[in-house]
């Protein structure tokens, strides 16, 4: 009997996600030995004839990383939605749309004006890179930019959801363990649009520092401070995410004295990541008196970004408005 | 008119793609090499924290983070005008060196290396590292598993993280190591060097023993007389984390050194419609075109051009290595692009031995890590050595440290220019008369492959062998032949 077929694709991304899969070292045995790779383009062949050649449905399992950039990261998206019966947004860029997403802050005219008008460019013609164009020997084409960045559910139907820039390979382990045993007959699947390989609660509750009364006097930023390594962070006025973000990753960063960025996305139930944890904050400003309150919110200094570094793409805001204008 | 394509070559950012255009004798006569995506970093960093430039830039690149973690954290201490005490910086090349090694280790058992140890001819079923076990032996695959994994766990414990580490801010760091994990980083150290110098006896054994493979490496298709780029130390040793950057020229002799904050004198960037990447070339030597020499402002930035532009290694055991080196290769410098694989495992004997000089430095576990800033932020630059070349951040900020510009040279953009040029010159040499055959596709893969381009999977890939496909097409663009090659 043939074995059931997996696939992994990276669109708008940066690889990491492809590193935290070969990192469960071993385990990418178990993913040999149960499943026959039909398609992946960071460890074997990769040709989007042979996928388009494929039945509907035919391929069993689908991860697939990287944000929607691009008119080919799009066709690709469609393409593989239709070949495959599990198709799950892998980590925060497909999921969310990761820190690529911040660029809907901008127009794609922004963005491309900035990388070709840096300070060591020397473009006295002012070019811009052309989706097709015709040189001497023929016409050479690369793909066009999208104006906005989305996340793989904005462009496809998505069957899961996995977290994490990237997800941990611990968690990726326990994920593949849990389709080997779907497949053995020995567990079910869970249902469409589930969140899988995080946990259900926050950062917060998985972190090891202690937690007194959660109320501060200012925001602190981290290179003006040497942190008390067993307290709270938010605590010590660091700006730290973990109150609503998602759990998953074993409070990686606030225990290593960094503060949580959000990588694990919206804790389970939160609509909007960016106004669950504008409250969250405004729950531990100790002031009543609207000018210290303000004197206090001065020092968070990026809020766009502190409240929606990883999710923008993903959030109700999706972009501003100049990115939709393009 | 003829028309190769070779689509996708893949990419990190985006798939690379290469045309190869034939004339009517089927020769060739030009080729294009297209970086197909970007993702706007240089704009949307504007605005945020410039302490959060090192978790930001990290997501340039996740096969190598900790490159973008180091040159954007020494960017932000510029910035604020602050020094880092002792124990931070060491902390931070520590982590750095293990990250080289497993770097290092993945690039040459898993991509190139597989080309010479297997042989370029070998069937491509087994031009992998699956191959390089079965004849190399067994144990070689555990020793890589394992290299690959001491490495990432020396990243975790100083950077938090496996991927993407997130300890490094302006000043130092947010945390220092224990006693007791100093001794666990010093073990696995040890064992790195002796990994490394089997490496270097592989290669001895396998490669330099074998004098159709050395004629190879010496051969002309994969010659280029550039200038070369890299770190160096104040004895101009190479360096990985900190120094000034040197040129040599393809005389060999140094043509500047500047110090980091000084780059945008020496470097600027050609752009070209057809592409997304920029083409870095020295300013002052000037733009001449995709051609070597004296008078073309060309540079490579790999292995091979941190020990050209170097004097030599700052540690024993990797600088008698370098020293055979060049006593085999005939002097200094260097200029056939497929020594980058050997010279590179010189430099990966190097950050193991320079690994267990900063686990055992007395200093190591100190708990003076980072220092506060106190002066008011400005401007700065941040330069390490990423593995695939020169790595350069530069920000610039308010008053209250949120950025405000910034510019990017990334480590393989450096090398778009030679890539492009080594697969000219190798589809040149290589396609005549309208016959290509498998043996082209592996020769310009290898052509690039040397350099370790991290567009893609020529980076880091399991079972290593890079997807290729050649379509060769008629001048109304129907495919006459399909060339392929696959994983196993």
């Amino acid at each position: 009997m043939s074995k059931p077929k997996f696939a992994m694709y990276w669109a708008a991304s940066c690889g990491g996600c492809e590193i935290a899969v070969l990192n469960i070292h071993e385990k990418i045995l178990d993913v040999d030995a149960n499943f026959d790779v039909v398609f992946w383009p960071v460890a074997m062949d990769a040709k989007y004839k042979d996928v388009e050649a494929m039945e509907d449905g035919s391929i069993l399992l689908t991860l697939f990383n990287g944000g929607i950039r691009n008119d080919e990261n799009e066709h690709i998206a469609h393409l593989l939605r239709k070949k495959s019966k599990i198709l799950v947004a892998f980590g925060s860029c497909a999921c969310e749309g990761c820190i690529p997403g911040l660029a809907n802050f901008s127009s794609i005219t922004e963005l491309v004006d900035t990388a070709f008008s840096t300070i060591t460019t020397d473009n006295p013609e002012n070019i811009r890179p052309q989706s097709s164009y015709a040189m001497p020997e023929g016409i050479i084409t690369i793909p066009t930019l999208n104006p906005v960045l989305k996340t793989l559910g904005q462009v496809v139907d998505v069957d899961y959801y996995m977290p994490g820039c990237p997800p941990e390979s611990h968690q990726i382990a326990a994920v593949i363990d849990l389709v080997i045993q779907v497949l053995q007959g020995k567990a079910e699947l869970p249902p469409k649009g589930t969140t899988i390989g995080a946990g259900n609660s926050t950062v917060c509750d998985e972190c090891k520092r202690t937690r007194n009364v959660k109320t501060i006097k200012e925001f602190r930023r981290i290179q003006f401070t040497h942190t008390d390594p067993e307290l709270c962070l938010l605590e010590q006025g660091i700006p730290c995410n973990g109150v609503a973000t998602r759990s998953g990753c074993d409070a990686r960063c606030p225990t290593v004295g960094a503060q949580c960025i959000g990588c694990y996305g919206p804790a389970e139930g939160v609509v909007d990541y960016g106004a669950r944890l504008i409250s969250a904050f405004a729950s531990v400003i100790d002031s009543n008196k609207p000018e210290e309150i303000d004197k206090i919110l001065d020092g968070l200094v990026d809020p766009a970004g502190q409240f929606y570094r990883f999710n923008l793409a993903g959030s109700l805001l999706r972009s501003s408005k100049s990115a939709q204008k393009g | 008119m003829q028309r190769i394509t070779i689509d996708p070559i893949t990419r990190l950012e985006g798939h690379g793609k290469i045309e190869i255009f034939l004339n009517e004798q089927g020769n060739v006569t030009n080729t294009y090499f297209q970086i197909p995506e970007l993702r706007g970093f240089e704009r949307f960093c504007v605005g945020r924290p410039v302490e959060e430039m090192p978790l930001l830039t990290n997501r340039i690149c996740g096969v190598c983070p900790e490159a973008h973690h180091m040159a954007a954290a020494k960017a932000a201490d510029a910035v604020y005008h602050v020094e880092v005490p002792r124990t931070g910086k060491m902390l931070r090349e520590l982590l750095y060196s293990a990250f080289y090694c497993t770097d290092h280790t993945t690039h040459f058992y898993a991509l190139g290396g597989p080309d010479f140890i297997m042989g370029p001819d070998a069937p491509v079923a087994e031009r992998n590292i699956l191959g390089v076990i079965h004849k190399v032996g067994l144990e070689i695959g555990g020793k890589v598993i394992q290299m690959r994994k001491y490495g990432h766990t020396v990243v975790e414990i100083i950077g938090g993280r496996k991927v993407h580490p997130c300890t490094s801010i302006p000043g130092g760091l947010t945390k220092g190591i224990t006693e007791e994990q100093r001794k666990e980083i010093e073990m696995m150290g040890r064992w790195a060097i002796e990994f490394a110098q089997f490496s270097l006896q592989v290669f001895n054994d396998i490669v330099l023993g074998n004098k159709t493979y050395l004629d190879l490496i010496v051969g002309d298709v994969y010659t280029h007389k550039t200038y070369y780029m890299g770190l160096v130390d104040e004895k101009n040793k190479v360096n990985f984390y900190d120094g000034k950057v040197r040129v040599v020229g393809p005389d060999g002799k140094e043509y500047v050194k500047y110090e980091p904050k000084d780059y945008a004198a020496h470097i600027a960037e050609h752009v070209e419609p057809w592409t997304y990447l920029k083409f870095p070339y020295l300013k002052n030597v000037g733009w001449k075109g995709f051609v070597d020499g004296p008078d073309s402002g060309v540079y490579m930035a790999t292995p091979l051009s941190r020990l050209n532009a170097a004097d030599g290694m700052a540690t024993p055991l990797a600088q008698a290595e370098y020293e055979k080196f060049y006593n085999t290769l005939g002097g200094k410098p260097v200029h056939q692009r497929l020594a980058i694989h050997w010279a590179r495992l010189i430099e990966l004997l190097y950050a193991a031995e320079r690994w267990v000089e900063l686990a055992t430095d007395p200093e190591i576990t100190s708990p003076d890590f980072h220092a506060i800033p106190t002066a008011t932020p400005t401007e700065g630059v941040g330069i390490v050595e990423a593995p695939r070349g020169t790595l350069t951040h530069h920000y610039w900020t308010d008053e209250r440290g949120v950025v405000t510009k910034v510019n990017l040279i990334v480590g393989t953009t450096n090398n778009y220019a030679p890539i492009t040029m080594s697969i000219k010159k190798a589809a040149d040499s290589l396609i005549k008369k309208g016959n290509v055959n498998e043996g082209l596709l592996n020769m310009v893969e290898m052509a690039f492959r040397a350099y370790d381009p991290c567009f893609g999977c020529a980076t880091h890939s399991l079972p290593g062998q890079m997807p290729l496909e050649v379509t060769i097409r008629d001048a109304e663009g129907n495919p006459v032949n399909v060339l392929k090659q696959f994983c196993e």
